[in-house]
């Protein structure tokens, strides 16, 4: 059989006279080379990557005290990209007092109006230069472009450009209540939306009236520090934002700063708890956003062919490298099969390789240490009795790839269903009844996002009213807005970003 | 003498002018281009189909240049209703987030015409310090509206716990048109203030801008017209209000009325022809000093005058 004749079998898989002729093991789509797509790189020659990075701190660009850098290297071909500087105790110290001085001396004393038109220049330089920010991206951090050109920028800049809007809006927005700013934030952010992050950080505390010591992920710092740059280029007073790179030890310094009065932190609920524990007795504010494991519940009433398309991106979105990821699939016993059949075709058509070409769905694992994680959880659900499926695709040979994988026959009690893989992993649970699926769904230590997919508008308000999430999409996934806030409940931490509410974070009321 | 060949020149003392006039006539080096002042409707600048006008002086030029600016007549109005009322569903169908870029971007557009704007509002009577803040606090009034296009809503908007298995949620809708009178002074502080809030929520305007300073409003209108604006959302006519508003008042396309410092008899017919449509009338007269005030005059509050507030039931149930 050709392999025109196996796409057409495919999709007409269950018509009778193909059905008669087709074993069952052949109604799974096969382009073979039908479909192969020409490369279709996104240019970099016209980015610019310093050799080099020092640390942003007042204003300035500062060689660290220890003299020591670290390599940032692309995830995709495992090439050096940049050598960055790495922040110790010392260097931390200076730019937390940098920035108290930026606060007392210039940021606290600026107009709530003009505070807002430095963040809106800052929004509509990222806009300037949001090709090359993507690019940058994905080179540093393995994203397909495509996703770090229509969603990691278009969402960054539209964060600075919603959060600039409040800075003279404050006591509207909590009327009475008299809201001020805390002073300088310490801001730990992760290496799966770099740039996206910052945003979320920054944006809000700036125009809050803050000032910042941001600490951007060790594996994906070149975003942060070209953000910097612009900050910089929108000659923003000197200490209002300061950017340390560097490891974990870094990121301890920066939250165990005594002269850092607010820590933002967004990463692992392990993390997180360790934080928490830290500032214990500080009187420091705290807000977290943390792990999570999403139940995504298709009810067989649901339009199946979008479900697919929802439940694809739900889990494949930036391979899985997403706290919110729609990483177990609640599906209604009379649906399940069908569906299956449906997800296991549509992954095998996922475009996994070079996040740099434009027509690439699942790009790099971010790292090395990150695939070794995701290896040992599948090997775990394996173990556990779990049946695994891996689209069939080709990984290219340096990197770090991950084919996009499915497991079903999984149990709630199996690592696969209740650990974060924070990888392409997607387990596959069924339910008879909504109640079941409501008590599936929150049966974790997690609660930051959840879905639900069903025909019946009215099911799906039921559904969002019980599950114990911070964010609930309805007949959607992964969907974000700078007016939406988004945060966790249970060990998926506490506080909000975005909307109104995500002012709080960085505001004190009365 | 040179100071004679300079008609677009600075400012000149009485006694200067005085000179000028009795020196004998000399023909400039160049002769500047004058400007034919327009009103904006619908993206285009027209005169008056009436074919009316009215002089301002120039007082910033030797000998005091007289310059037409167009005088709107009924027909003017009814015709800017119509192309505002075309352009209703293009801008309140955008996103909140894209109404905040465009008129961002119009603070851009405003904020290079700084020194055209500061000095209309000269040459309409104010001394060049106060020409130069109104002109900066209409900037950053577009600036403090561009913020508000997605925020006041989550101000506005209620989540409500009816009793019973219910969704049930209210959120704020524009009106449609609504015609403003500016006030008339401060002239452009006060149309653009007037107009940014009603804007900012997806509403369109028709505005009458200031008699005391009608030149102001069509050097305004050139700004808007290089902005990302689209064409009829704002449109700005140059009349007599007191003419002109009575017809504003009773069009049925019309949703509401914003107006600013109209003397007793005229709001009251305003008020009495705006009954035909069942029109939503704010009427209020503001010192010069509450215009300038930027904490007061970017209250959410104008904004949701002109709103409606659309309740949904939705059930909740398996």
């Amino acid at each position: 059989m050709t392999a025109k004749e196996a796409t057409i079998t495919g999709t007409n898989g269950g018509s009778a006279p193909l059905a008669a002729v087709t074993p069952a093991a052949r109604t799974a789509l096969d382009f073979g080379n039908a479909w192969s797509y020409a490369p279709a790189p996104e240019a970099t020659d016209h980015v610019r990557i310093q050799p080099r990075y020092e640390l942003f701190i007042g204003g300035k660009w500062v060689a660290p005290q220890s003299g020591k850098y670290f390599d940032t290297t692309s995830p995709s071909t495992e090439q050096k990209l940049a050598e960055v500087a790495e922040a110790d105790e010392r260097d931390v110290d200076l730019a937390v007092k940098a920035a108290r001085s930026g606060y007392e001396k210039y940021w606290s004393k600026l107009a709530p109006i003009e505070r807002g038109k430095y963040v809106y220049r800052i929004a509509r330089v990222m806009q300037e230069k949001a090709r090359e920010l993507s690019i940058v991206e994905t080179m540093d951090g393995g994203k397909p472009i495509k996703e770090s050109r229509d969603i990691d920028l278009p969402l960054a800049a539209a964060h600075f450009f919603y959060y600039a809007g409040w800075a003279d809006k404050l006591a509207y927005a909590f009327p009475g209540q008299n809201p001020r700013p805390l002073g300088v934030a310490g801001q730990v952010i992760p290496w799966n939306f770099p740039l996206l992050m910052a945003a979320w950080k920054l944006a809000p505390a700036l125009a809050a009236g803050n000032t910042c010591v941001l600490k951007p992920a060790e594996t994906t710092p070149l975003s942060a520090l070209m953000l910097a740059k612009i900050i910089e280029e929108c000659d923003l007073p000197p200490g209002v934002v300061n950017i340390v790179t560097g490891a974990g030890a870094t990121g301890a310094a920066v939250v165990g700063h005594p002269g850092v009065d607010k820590v933002a932190f967004t990463g692992s609920t392990d993390v997180g708890k360790r934080i928490q524990k830290a500032l214990a007795g500080t009187n420091k504010k705290l807000t977290l956003e943390l792990g999570g494991k999403a139940a995504n519940i298709v009810f067989a009433d649901a339009p199946l062919d979008q479900v697919v398309e929802g439940v694809i991106s739900g889990i494949f979105f930036n391979q899985g490298h997403v706290c919110c990821a729609g990483s177990r699939l609640l599906v209604e016993e009379s649906a399940f099969e069908v569906l299956l059949r449906k997800l296991k075709d549509r992954m095998a058509t996922l475009r996994v390789g070079d996040p740099l070409d434009k027509n690439t769905d699942v790009g790099a694992i971010n790292s090395k240490m990150q695939l070794d994680k995701i290896r040992q959880l599948v090997e775990s659900g394996e173990q556990e009795g779990a049946e695994r499926f891996s689209a069939p695709c080709t990984l290219p040979e340096r990197g770090y790839w991950f084919a996009p994988t499915l497991f079903t026959g999984v149990s709630q009690s199996h690592r696969i269903a209740r650990e974060e893989i924070f990888g392409p992993v997607l387990s596959v649970m069924t339910f008879r009844t909504p109640d079941e699926a409501i008590e599936k769904a929150n049966n974790t230590m997690y609660g930051l996002s959840a879905g639900v997919w069903t025909d019946k508008g009215s099911k799906s308000f039921w559904v969002a009213q019980r599950l114990r999430a911070g964010v609930v999409w309805a007949n959607t996934y992964n969907k974000f807005d700078p007016s939406s806030p988004f945060g966790g409940y249970k060990e998926s931490g506490f506080g909000r970003e975005g909307g109104r509410q995500g002012l709080l974070a960085y505001l004190e009321v009365d | 003498m040179a100071r004679t060949k300079d008609k677009n020149g600075g400012a000149s003392d009485a006694g200067q002018r005085e000179e000028a006039a009795a020196a004998a006539f000399e023909a400039p080096a160049r002769v500047g281009v004058r400007k034919a002042y327009k009103m904006l409707v619908g993206g285009q600048f027209i005169r008056s189909e009436s074919g009316r006008y009215r002089q301002v002086s120039d007082p910033m030029s030797l000998g005091g240049t007289k310059e037409n600016v167009p005088w709107a007549s009924r027909k003017d109005v009814r015709d800017a209703v119509v192309v505002a009322r075309g352009a209703w569903e293009g801008w309140s169908g955008r996103t909140a987030y894209n109404r905040g870029q465009i008129l961002y971007r119009l603070a851009e557009m405003l904020e290079a015409r700084q020194g055209e704007l500061s000095r209309a509002l000269e040459r309409g009577g104010l001394d060049a310090e106060r020409a130069a803040a109104e002109v900066a606090a209409t900037i950053d009034r577009t600036v403090a509206f561009a913020g508000w296009t997605d925020k006041y809503q989550s101000l506005f908007a209620s989540y409500n716990p009816v009793a019973g298995p219910h969704f049930n949620f209210t959120v704020p809708e524009p009106m449609g048109v609504v015609g403003v009178v500016a006030p008339a002074r401060p002239a452009l502080l006060g149309l653009m203030g007037a107009i940014l809030p009603i804007i900012a929520s997806g509403n369109v305007v028709v505005a009458l801008a200031s008699e005391a300073d009608p030149r102001t409003a069509c050097v305004l209108g050139e700004a808007l017209a290089t902005s990302d604006l689209p064409g009829g959302v704002i449109n700005v006519l140059t009349g007599p209000a007191a003419e002109l508003l009575p017809h504003l008042a009773k069009h049925m396309d019309v949703a509401a009325l914003d107006l600013h410092g109209l003397e007793p008899g005229l709001l009251r017919k305003a008020e009495e022809a705006a009954v035909g449509s069942v029109k939503r009338v704010r009427a209020r007269s503001l010192d010069e000093a509450a215009w300038m005030d930027a904490a007061g005059a970017t209250s959410p509050r104008w904004i949701e005058r002109f709103v409606e507030l659309k309740t949904v039931w939705h059930p909740a149930g398996i």
